[in-house]
Order: structure tokens, then C-alpha cells, then sequence
């Protein structure tokens, strides 16, 4: 980033001489410095995987989940500003209810992608606010099957088989590629999900973590929930043991 | 229950005092109507097409208000245009008979609009959906409407069966139809139908002089008295 300081910088509703908007460029530095979040899609379901670094012993445990469900069968998680999380968690419920009052029916996945991506995409318009400072992983189990979508602090939004956002973005993704994903079922995908989290936090082990894991899939009846207890135990459990013969 | 309240309606106002029908079959759906539009005893239209084209494979047939339910048909043809563009694909029957059930419970007040609503897609194949006047939203195998529709109840509920195939049906809706026609006077005309399949949709006409024809009665009185008379034996005359 050469062109830092040149004043080209201040403002989202400013290009540089090159084309660049650096205000969301900075807001996808936000992303990186949060944990990691993963998606995983599989034939009949979505897991759902987050490492949420606890910044203080005294906070509850299991508070400010970064995994919300939108509807019943969507499941949303973010890395990046918590604050910005709960906004757009609140935005892509609204959209959800709009839609059901309009046509009846569940959103489908895709259009939930893209009215995020337009309410996204207007904050890197105006120099009175700024862009998103996260990566919103989407997933769900609709009419069409199971989806995911990451939506990009500057609003552009992509379908994935296998997602991954926040500091362990690169390792994740690399683990995401190795799995055969059509293979898998979804309470496979958990413990692969909980290994990948555990695997990514390595380079961060001076910080405590809270993994955060929900899913959605035949065994949930379609609806997205958190892991139940049982199964988080042991996925964790199973992840720390593989960490020691990954070394 | 289709009964179309007539002080709802203002005076001169074109009202589709109608039979209309749908029945849906394994791989599709058959609609029909009659063609007669009224004001008042006037027939202002004998050749009326009561078969609305929402989308490539929906259809609607209306009753009541002539004006009200062609301003809702335009209404959900337009949304469904861009939610067409918006999503992709072609949409559902229930998303298409949601935004009708949407405009006419909202408005209740000041819609006169019976409306059945039937097509294919490709998520449940065929359906009927049922949006009588206070704006429900019903899915049946079969629904008939309008003010023709009060006569022939039982009719449908005597003869419809389950796991017919694309003729049988086109055969009960025509006969039902028909039925409605002959009983109700703001009924009458032709049959229009159409078979919605994954296909394609195909009209069918019947000319008013090809309806089916049942029972339709004959002058009963001079010929019973006359049998009365004939039949009586004499009486036995006691000696």
C-alpha cells in the first residue's frame, strides 16, 4: 500500500488515482485481525465453526456468540468488529421476515446473499459512515439444498463448498481443500470443523478461545442449532488429540 | 362460499358473476371457465376470457369484479416478473397464489375478488390454491368458484376421484362446468380450459352449442293430469 498518506485514504467515497477504495481495504484488515471462522457445506447439511478469543477470564462463558441463526434453517457467522456482527445480524433478520411476509415461504440462501450484499455494499458509499469491518459466512439448508455465501466488507459476495474467514483464513482454507467434502456427512463435518479451529489457533496459543460450532442437516430436521453438548465435547476432545500426531 | 355479495358491488359495476374451476391431476393441473360477463342483466361480454396468464406455467381464474381481479392479476404478473429476474428461475405456485392471498386480504375492504390460483413447478408439480373473498389461502386437489360454483358442490364432491389421469379430469371439469352453467344465470356462454403441464400449456373451447348435456327437464303437469285421468280405474258399482 504505497499510496498510504497521500490523503486518498480518509474517505470511502473517494477512489485513489489507481481505483482503490482503501477505507474497505482497511476494513478487511478488521477481518483479519479477528478469529477465525469457518463453513463448511456438505451433501446434506452446513456446519458452522468459530474461534472466539476470550479477551478477559471474566467474561461468561458462551456470551457474545458470534454464530446467530437468522431463520430456522439459516445460521450466520462472522470474523471482524463484534458490534458490526450484531449489526448485520439484525439487518439479515429483518430481510428474513420481509421475505416471508412477502412471498410465504423461507428465504432461500441466495437471495439473502444478495439483499446483504446491497445493504453491505451502500456503507462504501458516503464519506458519513464506514464499510463493514467483517466477513459474514452464511449457511443454510433451503428448498435447493444446502448453500453457502461469504459476504465482503465491500459488499461482493461468493457461493463456496468450503469457507473461511478471519486470522487462520490461509491455514483453514488449505484444510478446507484436503477434505472430500462430498463424502462427508454433517456430523462428520463437525469433528473436521472443530480439528480446523483447534489446528488454526496453534499460531495464536497465548490466547484463550471458545470454539463456537452449530450445524444444520438431516439430524437437525433442517434447522440450524448449535452442537449439541455430547457431540461439542467430543469433537473437541478428538481435535486436541489429533493436534498432537499433526505435529 | 364463493358467494359473491352483490351490495359489495357498485351499481353498473362489470362483474364476473362466474363458474370457474381448477383440479389438479398426477403431472398438472386443468382450469376452465365460463364466458359470461354481466352488468347487472345485461350480458356485457359472452366471449369473456376468465383465464388469467400470470407466468409461463400459472394460470388464474377470477371471479367477482371484473376491474378488481385483472388490477390484482396485473399486480402479481409484474412481481412475479421481477422475482423472476431477481431469483433466477420460475416461481412457485404457492409464491405466486402468497401475493395474490397478500393483495386480497389487505384490501378486503374494497376488493370484490374470488381467485383460484393453479399452474406447475418444478419444486411440487401441480397445484390448486383457493383464495375465496375475505383473502384465505387454501391448497386443494380441486376448487371450483363464483356464483355458479354453489350449484355443482355436489356434483364435484359425488364424482371426483383421486389419481386421475389429463382426459378424465379435462372431462369433469367440462361436465362440471357445464352443470354450473345451465343453473346459474350469471353464468353461461362457452368453456374456455387450459391443461398447465411441465410441457407447456394447451387451451381448450367448447362452443356454447357443444356443452355437455344432462337432464333438463321437461313441462310436467299436462301430461301427469292426463295419465291421472286415464289410470283411475272405474269404480266397482255395487248392485
Amino acid at each position: 500500500m504505497t499510496s498510504i498518506g497521500t490523503g486518498y485514504d480518509l474517505s470511502a467515497s473517494t477512489y485513489s488515482p489507481d481505483g482503490r477504495i482503501f477505507q474497505v481495504e482497511y476494513a478487511t484488515k478488521a477481518v483479519e485481525n479477528s478469529g477465525t471462522a469457518i463453513g463448511v457445506k456438505v451433501n446434506d447439511g452446513i456446519v458452522l465453526a468459530v474461534e472466539k478469543l476470550i479477551h478477559s477470564k471474566l467474561l461468561v462463558p458462551e456470551a457474545n456468540r458470534r454464530i446467530q441463526t437468522i431463520d430456522r434453517h439459516i445460521g450466520l457467522a462472522t470474523a471482524g468488529l463484534l458490534a458490526d456482527g450484531r449489526n448485520i445480524t439484525t439487518r439479515a433478520r429483518d430481510e428474513a421476515v420481509n421475505y416471508r411476509e412477502a412471498y410465504n415461504a423461507p428465504t432461500p440462501l441466495k437471495i439473502l446473499a444478495d439483499r446483504l450484499g446491497l445493504y453491505v455494499q451502500a456503507y462504501t458509499l458516503y464519506s458519513s459512515v464506514r464499510p463493514f469491518g467483517i466477513s459474514t459466512i452464511l449457511g443454510a439448508v433451503d428448498k435447493d439444498g444446502p448453500s453457502l455465501y461469504v459476504v465482503e466488507p465491500s459488499g461482493v459476495f461468493f457461493g463456496y463448498n468450503g469457507a473461511a474467514v478471519g486470522k487462520g483464513r490461509q491455514l483453514a482454507k488449505t484444510e478446507l481443500e484436503k477434505l472430500k467434502l462430498s463424502e462427508l456427512t454433517t456430523r462428520e463435518a463437525v469433528y473436521e470443523a472443530a480439528r480446523i479451529i483447534y489446528l488454526v489457533h496453534e499460531d495464536a496459543k497465548e490466547k484463550e478461545f471458545e470454539l463456537e460450532l452449530s450445524w444444520i442437516g438431516k439430524e437437525t430436521d433442517g434447522v440450524h442449532l448449535p452442537v449439541p453438548k455430547d457431540l461439542h465435547r467430543d469433537a473437541e476432545a478428538k481435535a486436541k488429540a489429533a493436534l498432537e500426531t499433526f505435529e | 362460499m364463493d358467494h359473491i355479495d352483490m351490495n359489495r358491488l357498485k351499481t353498473g359495476e362489470v362483474n364476473l358473476g362466474t363458474s370457474i374451476m381448477a383440479v389438479q391431476f398426477n403431472g398438472g393441473v386443468v382450469i376452465g371457465a365460463d364466458s359470461r360477463t354481466t352488468t347487472g342483466s345485461y350480458i356485457a361480454n359472452r366471449v369473456t376470457d376468465k383465464l388469467t396468464h400470470i407466468h409461463d406455467r400459472i394460470y388464474c381464474c377470477r371471479s367477482g369484479s371484473a376491474a378488481d381481479t385483472q388490477a390484482v392479476a396485473d399486480a402479481v404478473h409484474y412481481q412475479l416478473q421481477m422475482y423472476t429476474q431477481m431469483s433466477g428461475g420460475a416461481p412457485a405456485v404457492h409464491t405466486a397464489a402468497a401475493l395474490f392471498q397478500r393483495i386480497c386480504y389487505e384490501n378486503k375492504d374494497a376488493l370484490s375478488a374470488g381467485i383460484i390460483v393453479a399452474g406447475w413447478d418444478k419444486d411440487v408439480g401441480a397445484s390448486v390454491y383457493n383464495i375465496p373473498l375475505g383473502g384465505g389461502l387454501f391448497r386443494q386437489p380441486w376448487a371450483i368458484g363464483g356464483s355458479g360454483s354453489t350449484y355443482v358442490y355436489g356434483y364435484c364432491d359425488a364424482t371426483y376421484k383421486e389419481g386421475w389421469g389429463r382426459d378424465e379430469t379435462v372431462e369433469f371439469v367440462k361436465n362440471t362446468l357445464s352443470l354450473a352453467m345451465s343453473r346459474d344465470g350469471s353464468s353461461g356462454g362457452v368453456i374456455r380450459m387450459c391443461v398447465i403441464t411441465e410441457e407447456g400449456v394447451e387451451r381448450l373451447f367448447i362452443p356454447g352449442n357443444e356443452l355437455p348435456k344432462f337432464w333438463e327437464g321437461y313441462e310436467v303437469l299436462g301430461q301427469a293430469t292426463k295419465k291421472l285421468v286415464e289410470d283411475i280405474a272405474p269404480m266397482a258399482v255395487e248392485t
